[in-house]
């Protein structure tokens, strides 16, 4: 029996150790290469990854890893230096500034595109538009029937993505809260939480109760996009690259990418290119809105 | 030859042997781990926050009362789905059907039993659920009632295939003393085959139900997934969130070592102990049943 174990103990090891060997031959860095650490927000993950796929196409001799993790944590790693560019789907907050700069790292900030998020309705419904107010209302469970938004007297069903969701506490700071920091309102318990984008567009094709929101580029045309006021009095806005470039559409933000100083060498033709219309295009194909003004924003 | 023989057997009985106690090892090394990470729960989380009935992890609210009410009431609604129409189907198959009948019939419940849950989530929240909010007049059609019926259609084929290989083995002699008796078809049925097959067929029950408690994939696509304490019966056509699913959507995205993972884990230990109260339960209502009959036979 103990020789029976031992035996299979060392063939673990054998199998462990023959398929360690050629992985870590293959993770040894090929000399010619030059590395790009990328690393920061979920949002920005798959536009970051076909940037670097496209990019690394065109530049055989330059590798760049992207990794998520979200902006916090590619923050922190620009902070501590392991990365070249951290991605963030957030304003860098003035404690992380302090630290960086104690840490001998200067965090120059880019905005290199924006993303809108559409408040979606089923078709039949008559609601075209909406105030912020409203909507807070409407998601915070104060307002339950669509008769008080102007529309038919049929229950409010909200959908929202599961909280884990970037898009969903950047919903609940600028809409539930509407930007106000000391503000401690939640989504109503009865907030139904989808895990995935599509789930949402899907109830909200089929259910005439339904209200959900989403990127922009993800909202297909046959279903209706309110139009949003950021106050009770001011105009309507429909969300679109216009509205969100001259900063009309009330539910948009920025999306960064911070590097150490002002960036230089190959960094700073990667930023470039990211800011040239070719990788722009890459933006507006998955669902976001291109930066329109080129170059750093500090 | 006589000695390669020897050396032959001596390897396959401890193989045998190993893999017996294997599963032992297993669900004790499971089980250490759930407890290693879900324990420290109880230091960072007060009890009273714990049993609050708010689930909110982003903001620290951690009440998992609305996670167990969820996942017990659509095992409850599963199971009035698939015990009833599993163990009937059981009895055509077994006792009724003429035999081509049950050869096509019993391959094909087998199969069913194979088919993805997701596929089956799929048709939940293209078919089902639209359905039965039209049907039902529901405001949504993303239920606990809606996984109810999921979770019984992907229970009934273990416990078909269980109770109709219980009943299955019951004597023939049993069946033919019963009509010697002058006992109606319905009257063996329902007298005698069923009550001697009764420990199979509870096993069977159980497996079910163990099925449903443990199912994920179909449950999240189709219960709305919001935490909301089931409290009435009415509860069953409302959106719920189960504890599975909330496991499932979080635990991707959560930071190893947090408090939110920590919760994460002692969810799952609360659903290894349910499963294990049930696998008792049934056990010893068998083990008691066995002992009955011996005495009776004795």
């Amino acid at each position: 029996m103990k020789r029976i174990f031992i035996s299979v103990i060392f063939l673990i090891i054998l199998i462990l150790s023959t398929s360690c060997a050629p992985s870590s031959a293959e993770a040894a860095p090929e000399p010619s290469a030059t590395y790009i650490e990328n690393k920061g927000s979920d949002t920005i993950v798959n536009l970051a990854l076909a940037w670097a796929e496209k990019y690394q196409s065109e530049h055989q001799d330059i590798r760049i890893s992207v990794t998520g993790g979200g902006s916090g944590t590619g923050i922190a790693s620009l902070i501590n230096g392991t990365v070249d560019i951290a991605n963030a789907s957030r304003k860098i907050k003035q404690e992380e500034i302090d630290e960086a700069k104690s840490n001998g790292i200067d965090p120059v900030e880019h905005i290199i595109a924006r993303d809108a998020i559409a408040v979606i309705v089923h078709p039949d419904n008559p609601v075209d538009q909406l105030t912020l107010q409203q909507i807070s209302d409407i998601y915070s469970g104060k307002i339950t029937n669509w008769m008080d938004v102007g529309g038919e007297d049929r229950p409010i069903v909200k959908l929202s993505r599961e909280t884990n969701s970037g898009t969903h506490v950047y919903f609940l700071e600028t809409v539930l809260r509407l930007g106000n920091s000391d503000d401690e309102t939640l989504f109503s318990m009865d907030t139904l939480l989808l895990p995935s984008s599509e789930g949402i567009i899907v109830e909200v094709r089929q259910n005439p109760n339904a209200i959900g929101y989403d990127g922009l580029g993800y909202v297909p045309d046959d279903l209706k996009t309110i139009a949003i006021a950021k106050e009770a009095g001011s105009s309507y806005v429909l969300p679109s690259i216009a509205t969100v470039n001259d900063k009309s559409y009330a539910i948009a933000r920025d999306l960064y990418m911070y590097t150490n100083g002002e960036p230089i060498g190959i960094i700073k033709d990667y930023l470039d290119w990211i800011l040239a219309p070719e990788a722009q295009d890459i933006v507006a194909e998955l669902g976001f809105v291109p930066a329109i003004n080129p170059g750093a924003s500090p | 030859m006589e000695k390669s023989l020897n050396w032959y057997e001596f390897i396959i009985t401890r193989l045998i042997k190993a893999s017996g106690y294997s599963a032992i090892l297993f669900v004790a090394l499971i089980f250490f781990f759930l407890v290693r990470e879900g324990i420290p729960t109880f230091s960072e989380v007060e009890s009273t926050s714990l049993l609050n009935i708010r689930w909110y992890p982003i903001e620290d609210r951690f009440g998992i009362l609305p996670l167990i009410t969820g996942s017990i009431i659509v095992t409850l609604g599963a199971t009035l789905v698939a015990v009833p129409f599993g163990i009937g189907t059981a009895i055509f198959i077994s006792e009724i059907a003429p035999r081509w009948v049950r050869e096509i019939l019993k391959p094909l419940v087998e199969l069913l039993g194979g088919l993805p849950s997701v596929v089956l989530g799929f048709l939940g929240i293209l078919v089902l659920s639209p359905f039965l909010r039209v049907f039902l007049d529901l405001p949504t059609g993303l239920t606990a009632f809606t996984g109810s019926l999921l979770l019984g259609g992907i229970a009934v084929p273990t416990v078909v295939s269980v109770a109709e290989d219980a009943l299955d083995a019951v004597p023939r002699a049993y069946r033919e003393g019963a009509w010697a008796l002058g006992a109606t078809r319905w009257q063996t049925i329902w007298r005698v085959t069923l009550p001697a097959a009764r420990s199979g067929v509870l096993t069977a029950i159980m497996l079910g139900i163990g099925r449903a408690i443990g199912e994920t994939m179909a449950v999240m696509m189709v219960t709305g997934n919001a935490p909301v304490l089931a409290t009435r019966l009415g509860s069953l056509f409302s959106p719920v969130r189960t504890m599975t699913a909330t496991i499932a959507a979080e635990m991707g995205e959560v930071a190893s070592g947090s408090t939110h993972y920590h919760v994460l884990f002692f969810i799952g230990m609360v659903l290894f102990l349910i499963s294990l109260g049930v696998n008792i339960a049934a056990s010893s209502v068998v083990f008691r049943a066995k002992k009955r009959a011996e005495r009776i036979l004795s």
